[in-house]
């Protein structure tokens, strides 16, 4: 290579490699690193392993760990749920315009900022708010009903966060399936479920992953929607992280939970590869 | 109806809006024959082929498959199975998995099904290719599975749907003997649509030539080659000379056309007077080097040669005849005298009166 084409090379490829560097590899090293000091004395640290041991011996840090976790694959497979007859309609149904017009309703309410997305959900379900109202005005309630602050209300949040990002890898999975292979499917005698269980699932199974870790990574690192929907009991991992670096200054501590999400979502989504037989090649060329 | 027809339609007419995509098309098809549609595309024998299978509802009329309305009968529970253009194989399937598939949605059970898609698989000659993947498999190699995926099902019958299309030519020729022998060798009733001519012609025991959502004649191949009913046919099916003209004279089915530009041509057809459309096929212009030879002919001519279509045994020459419009095609002879002939060579043509056929235009 001449040298001229190499410096051309090497300042295209600059940005994306500072962005690599600087944004994303430095500062988890410095994490990592952070995660391992321990204090000994005030402004005196040394290494060891004691924030981890901390998360271990706290039940809430674990507990909380544990619940995000849950709560998380359990807002995924309801997105998915949710998604599936969205995309297949989308994909399968649709033509032209409404294919576009609905793909842009799907994608409308993320031209506001989540916190205001939010804020609009706390509007609908709090204890003054527009459902609580219509319930007591319609003799459903006697008197007003807080749908704040409780899981439901997080799950809500979330998954109407997530959808859009299940969606679009599902309709794209959906759309390259032939129609003729439907139609024989059913020709051979499949039932419906048969044909969505053995030729439309297996067809779409990239798009599903695809589309399962995005939702699944946005969920687990959400800090908005469950602080705001579920206020004291929204107890999100997140709200851990924020509390070590933020409230109660300790910096270590912090670094360690955030290491430990890391290796949580990582380890999901490796489980889920595995469960589904997908290689991440595939599932990041349907996202 | 009578117990040996598999398939009978009646009056079926499927509109589009307007447009009637099939126009009140009556036909049966018997028990174990090779019945073929053959039409240009967009004739309306894939909306046919679809009311068949049940993925279309016909606007009016009756589909019965050995007695039994079809009318309101989903795809799924149709005892018709379909091949199609594009097979349509599973891709997330294996060969096996695929061809034991309608097995298993019927509910037979697994290794009953895996053992006779294996069997199946013997019997189309794919013996051992059950774990392949179907996109590790050769075009004529699909196609077998696609068929066999119909046949371990044992239905009624079977729609093929210009399953050929895709193949390249000398698989082609191949499969279509392939398809016979397999329609032989199972015995089941064939029903294949196709614009191609040639397919309906070498695989069909019978065809049906569609156009503009009508049948314009139900027959077998050399009935609709020797004897076609209408203009269209004789000109859509084989290759045949075409000349438009007038009607001099006619007597008794015996017709005289005099074209435009000058030429008389004695022919047979049931026109009387008016427009009139004469169609004469290439084998049937005998050509002479002198003209004593062509003497008991009606039709004779005297033309110079423009062109050599050389195509192995389906050559035939160009003839620029004065009279006529457009060149005579005739076949190359491949043996004798004429086996040799050149561009610019004068030659004798003359073809009998029962070889042209004449049409009202």
């Amino acid at each position: 290579m001449k040298p001229a084409h190499r410096l051309t090379l090497f300042l295209l490829m600059a940005p994306a490699i500072l962005w690599l560097g600087l944004l994303i590899i430095l500062p988890h090293v410095e994490i990592l690193i952070l995660s391992f000091s321990q204090r000994v004395a005030p402004r005196v640290y040394e290494f060891g392993f004691g924030n981890y041991l901390e998360f271990f011996t706290e039940p809430l840090y674990w507990r909380t760990f544990a619940r995000t976790a849950i709560m998380s694959i359990m807002v995924t497979v309801i997105t998915l749920v949710l998604a599936f007859p969205i995309a297949m309609y989308i994909a399968r149904v649709a033509q032209g315009r409404v294919k576009a017009m609905l793909l842009l309703l799907c994608l409308l309410p993320f031209w506001v900022s989540e916190l205001v997305r939010t804020l609009g959900w706390m509007m609908l379900l709090r204890e003054t708010g527009i459902i609580s109202y219509l319930l007591r005005m319609t003799g459903l309630a006697s008197q007003p009903v807080e749908l704040l602050y409780n899981d439901g209300a997080v799950i809500l949040g979330l998954v109407y966060g997530g959808l859009l990002f299940m969606i679009v890898p599902l309709a794209n999975a959906l759309e390259s399936l032939e129609p003729s292979v439907v139609e024989a499917g059913f020709d051979l005698g499949g039932s419906r479920w048969t044909v969505l269980r053995r030729i439309v699932i297996p067809h779409a199974m990239p798009g599903i992953v695809a589309g399962s870790i995005i939702v699944f990574m946005l969920t687990v690192g959400n800090f908005a929607t469950p602080v705001l929907l579920g206020g004291k009991n929204g107890l999100w991992f997140t709200e851990q992280i924020y509390a070590q670096f933020i409230t109660r200054f300790n910096w270590p501590q912090g670094a360690a939970f955030g290491i430990l999400l890391l290796l949580l979502s990582s380890a999901i989504v490796w489980a889920g590869l595995r469960l589904t037989r997908q290689s991440l090649g595939t599932t990041l060329r349907q996202a | 109806m009578s117990q040996s027809t598999d398939l009978d339609l009646v009056n079926v007419t499927k509109q589009f809006g307007t447009h009637a995509a099939v126009n009140n098309v009556t036909f049966s098809v018997a028990r174990g024959e090779f019945f073929s549609i053959l039409g240009p595309s967009g004739c309306g024998k894939t909306t046919l082929m679809r009311m068949i299978a049940g993925f279309e509802n016909p606007t009016s009329g009756d589909i019965r498959i050995r007695d039994k309305s079809m009318i309101g009968v989903p795809a799924n529970r149709r005892p018709v199975n379909m091949v199609f253009q594009s097979l349509a194989l599973f891709p997330m399937m294996s060969v096996g998995e695929n061809i034991a598939y309608g097995l298993t949605c019927r509910g037979v059970g697994r290794a009953e099904a895996d053992e006779r898609a294996t069997r199946m698989l013997e019997r189309v000659g794919l013996k051992g290719f059950g774990e392949r993947r179907v996109t590790a498999l050769s075009g004529g190699q699909r196609q077998r599975v696609a068929i066999a995926r119909c046949l371990v099902l044992e239905p009624t019958l079977v729609l093929l749907d210009e399953p050929l299309g895709a193949l390249d030519l000398k698989l082609r020729e191949h499969m279509k003997i392939e398809l016979k022998q397999l329609q032989g060798q199972f015995n089941t009733t064939f029903a294949y649509i196709t614009h191609d001519q040639s397919e309906a012609l070498v695989m069909s025991d019978r065809i049906a030539v569609m156009n503009q959502g009508r049948f314009e004649q139900v027959g077998s191949p050399r009935e609709l080659y020797h004897n076609p009913a209408t203009p269209f046919v004789a000109s859509f099916v084989g290759e045949t000379n075409r000349w438009q003209g007038d009607v001099a004279s006619a007597s008794n089915g015996a017709v005289t056309v005099r074209l435009s530009t000058g030429g008389m041509l004695h022919g047979r057809g049931g026109v009387s007077q008016g427009a009139a459309l004469s169609f004469v096929r290439p084998e049937a212009v005998a050509l002479a080097q002198d003209a004593a030879a062509l003497s008991s002919l009606p039709n004779r001519f005297e033309g110079r040669v423009s062109a050599v279509l050389f195509d192995g045994a389906a050559s035939s020459l160009l003839i620029e005849t004065p009279g006529f419009d457009q060149p005579v095609r005739a076949v190359l002879p491949q043996a004798g005298p004429l086996a040799g002939i050149e561009v610019g060579e004068a030659v004798h043509l003359g073809w009998t009166a029962d070889a042209m056929k004449v049409f009202a235009a």
